[in-house]
């Protein structure tokens, strides 16, 4: 009766295992693939899972302010309307508007020299400011952040920031083409601020 | 006194504030500043040239900043394009 009874549970614990081997393989394939999931989402980072286009905007609203805190308001109007900022070169003859080159600095791009009487193009300077804490998965600073650090390294070591770039002639990365409408847009854009001033000199 | 750092996806946070003038203050002002120092990052302060256009003015060490300077802005350190250099230094395309 015993060995009856022993041999009928063998056979259904053989028949269960049988039964359910199909069911257990799935299960242990989709765990395996839940495991290997989480490894690849933890090794891109968690900022990449969660990008959140809001908070880009956010930064980027933040680091407007501030680079309107840092520099003049008429370098603040002309990178409000024309999405790049002017610096005069220190390091050659003649200062400010009077100086033999400046550059051209816009987000995330190169810095571009340049000669102002004639618009002849120099060099681009490519330089970023990673950093590589990447906060949220992505080492870039928000656009007007990349451009205060520019002008930042600029205006504070000029020749130090132009060592550590790499120096390219022009149209590397930016088509001379549009600089060279930049800086057409630039002349208008200084002529028609010009003439308003004077309109308001003798208005008032 | 503030001291304020760029940071992706954030703009600027603030890392420390407080009055030079008061000792316990100036010390955390201090400590902060050399943590963002030895994290590899740079120092500016925004000022003005004596032409009263603005500029900015990069300090190394908690001494060179102006007392009166309102914002000290902590920035990573720029990376030139291309490969990277034979030294090792770190390069990025911009």
């Amino acid at each position: 009766m015993a060995l009856s009874l022993g041999t009928a549970a063998i056979v259904l614990v053989a028949l269960l295992f049988e039964l359910s081997r199909p069911w257990a393989a799935g299960a242990l394939r989709s765990a395996l693939a839940a495991l290997h999931a989480r490894q690849r989402a933890w090794l891109r980072g968690p900022a990449q899972i969660a990008y959140d286009p809001g908070r880009e905007l956010r930064a980027e609203h933040r680091a407007r302010e501030l680079l309107r805190s840092c520099i003049d308001p008429e370098d603040w109007a002309m990178y409000r309307d024309l999405g790049f900022l002017r610096v005069w070169g220190t390091l050659g003859e003649g200062a400010g508007e009077g100086a033999a080159y400046a550059y051209l600095i816009y987000p995330h791009r190169p810095v571009v020299a340049f000669v102002p009487h004639s618009g002849l193009l120099l060099n681009e300077y490519c330089v970023a400011f990673p950093d590589d804490s990447r906060p949220y998965g992505s080492s870039r600073l928000p656009d007007s952040d990349d451009v205060l650090a520019k002008w930042m390294a600029l205006t504070a070591d000029e020749r130090g920031l132009i060592n550590d770039a790499n120096m390219h002639l022009p149209g590397r990365q930016i088509d001379p083409d549009l600089i060279r409408r930049d800086l057409q847009r630039l002349a208008g854009w200084e002529r028609r601020r010009a003439g308003r001033h004077a309109e308001g000199v003798r208005a008032g | 006194m503030k001291l304020l750092r760029l940071k992706p996806g954030h703009g600027e946070i603030l890392l420390a504030e407080g009055d030079v003038e008061v000792p316990e203050q100036e010390r955390e002002l201090i400590e902060a500043f050399r943590r963002e120092l030895d994290a590899g990052l740079w120092a500016a302060v925004p000022s003005a040239s004596r032409d009263g256009r603005r500029e900015a003015e990069l300090v190394r060490s908690f001494d060179e900043v102006p007392r009166d300077a309102e914002r000290v802005i902590f920035f990573p350190r720029a990376a030139g394009g291309a490969a990277p250099a034979a030294g090792g230094a770190h390069r990025t395309l911009s």
